[in-house]
């Protein structure tokens, strides 16, 4: 109910926006949705949406993959976190932009170039973040586990991921937001579809309902899905947290 | 099944470098079926001794001769449970070939057939430790370490417990090695005392209770108690 109450807040501001604005810079939420049906009815909506999902999914998940083995390596392990650790500042630090220029150059106008790029955009801050849940781990149940001869696939299981868990629900919230932002960029440069390349089409033209019926099914599509799979993921690790209060 | 400990030193370096001795010389042997106990004082290196024991830490001099597949239960002093798995799972996990009967009995014998789903955060300490003595039986160890196991219960609490270790611990033939500060604890559940010396810890003194536990009455217990007390550890 606060929700719907706060969704009908945005749209009469952007309404009252558009009327003291005018048309051509902030066009209405009617003339915006029009665009929308009409890039819905020929598919293109779908096709861009798609598109940009898809690359979504392979760049995080590669990411989050490889982020976490090797932030698990560098905090368990202090001579890969010294090996490291200068690559995962210069990483950290390195701007979005030049990573996507870069691998365009170097890999040409390809998917893999595109994958790529954004993977390594986000691949730092989830290497930060597991090596800091790597650093928590208890030692005294690492003991236990030991005590106890837990098999390392058992113990890892029980005893390390549980503890691990926080850090990868942390990782992939803000990997995911760092996603969504990069992908469009990506897009924007080198990829002939998707959302990016749409805006950017819609920006080149000056089609500003084009660029606005975008801008918002995609902002439509992070909200499901934080909503519905993001969400409940977070919760459901946290569930002995919630009955131990 | 035996155990051999035969460690002749242990020690390690502070923070600010200093070199700390922990144990001295500590030699003792264990059979199955006894139950030993580490009596001493506080901060005197028993639960260093019992980490070495455990296979925790390998860095002393000395030897600790083991039986082959000797398995391993302990009861560390803090509980330490999974706070992420529920009781049931906390003793499944560490023992996976446990059969529902035992497991039930066991539960039974501890009290805490009612608490089979709850997880560890919603446990008081007695229940969260007669947990880890569940998990630690639960394996059907052939060494069973207990490091406090009544420590900062009360009384009526710790008797309790007391009662349902020695059913136990008569229920399986094996080492088993406890440490506590409490004499009352020690002679009522021991076969072998090791006194132990402060810090570096050495034995200073072992008396062997020749009744066997369940025939040990109280008279026996305070008489036991009464010529311990007498002992003159302090110039030994």
């Amino acid at each position: 109910m606060l929700r719907l109450l706060s969704f009908a807040l945005f749209i009469a501001t952007w309404w009252i926006a558009s009327l003291l604005i005018g048309d051509t810079k902030l066009p209405a939420p009617p003339a915006v949705l029009s665009v929308l049906i009409a890039e819905a009815r020929s598919g293109a909506l779908f096709v861009n949406l798609g598109a940009t999902l898809a690359r979504v999914a392979l760049a995080f998940t590669l990411a989050m993959a490889l982020g976490s083995a090797i932030g698990y390596l560098m905090g368990r392990v202090s001579l890969a976190n010294r090996l490291g650790d200068p690559w995962l500042i210069l990483l950290l630090n390195l701007p979005a932009l030049v990573v996507i220029v870069l691998a365009y150059i170097w890999a040409g106008l390809t998917e893999v170039a595109a994958i790529t790029a954004i993977a390594i955009n986000k691949l730092p801050t989830a290497v930060v973040t597991l090596r800091e849940g790597a650093r928590a781990l208890d030692p005294a149940l690492d003991e236990m586990a030991t005590a106890f001869a837990l098999p390392r696939g058992r113990a890892f299981r029980h005893v390390v991921l549980p503890q691990l868990a926080p850090y990868i629900a942390a990782a992939a919230r803000s990997g995911l937001s760092l996603v969504w932002k990069i992908v469009l960029v990506a897009e924007y440069l080198g990829r002939p579809n998707g959302v990016g390349f749409e805006i950017g089409v819609a920006f080149q033209l000056f089609d500003i309902p084009l660029l606005l019926a975008y801008s918002l099914s995609f902002a439509g599509v992070v909200l499901v899905i934080e909503t519905l799979l993001v969400q409940p993921f977070e919760t459901r690790l946290t569930r002995w947290r919630l009955r131990a209060a | 099944m035996q155990l051999e400990v035969n460690i002749t030193g242990k020690s390690f370096a502070s923070a600010a470098g200093k070199r700390h001795d922990v144990l001295d010389n500590v030699t003792f042997t264990l059979n199955a079926g006894e139950v030993g106990v580490l009596f001493g004082p506080s901060g005197c290196g028993k639960s260093t001794l019992l980490r070495i024991l455990a296979g925790l830490d390998a860095n002393y001099q000395g030897h600790i001769a083991r039986s082959p597949g000797m398995r391993l239960g302990m009861v560390f002093q803090e509980p330490r449970l999974l706070p992420w798995r529920t009781v049931e799972e906390n003793v499944r996990i560490a023992a996976p070939h446990v059969d529902d009967g035992t497991l039930s009995a066991l539960f039974e014998v501890l009290e805490l057939s009612v608490h089979r789903n709850h997880f560890p955060g919603e446990l008081s300490l007695g229940l969260a430790r007669r947990v880890a003595l569940a998990r630690a039986f639960a394996i059907e160890p052939d060494f069973l370490i207990l490091d406090e196991p009544l420590a900062s219960l009360d009384n009526a609490l710790a008797g309790r417990l007391r009662d349902q270790i020695a059913t136990l611990v008569a229920s399986r033939e094996m080492m088993t090695l406890l440490v506590t500060h409490d004499l009352d604890d020690a002679v009522r559940l021991g076969d072998r005392l090791f006194f132990l010396s402060p810090r570096p810890a050495r034995i200073l003194h072992v008396e062997t209770i020749a009744a066997p536990r369940a025939v040990r009455g109280e008279p026996e217990i305070d008489e036991i108690k009464r010529q311990l007390s007498q002992l003159d550890l302090a110039n030994m």
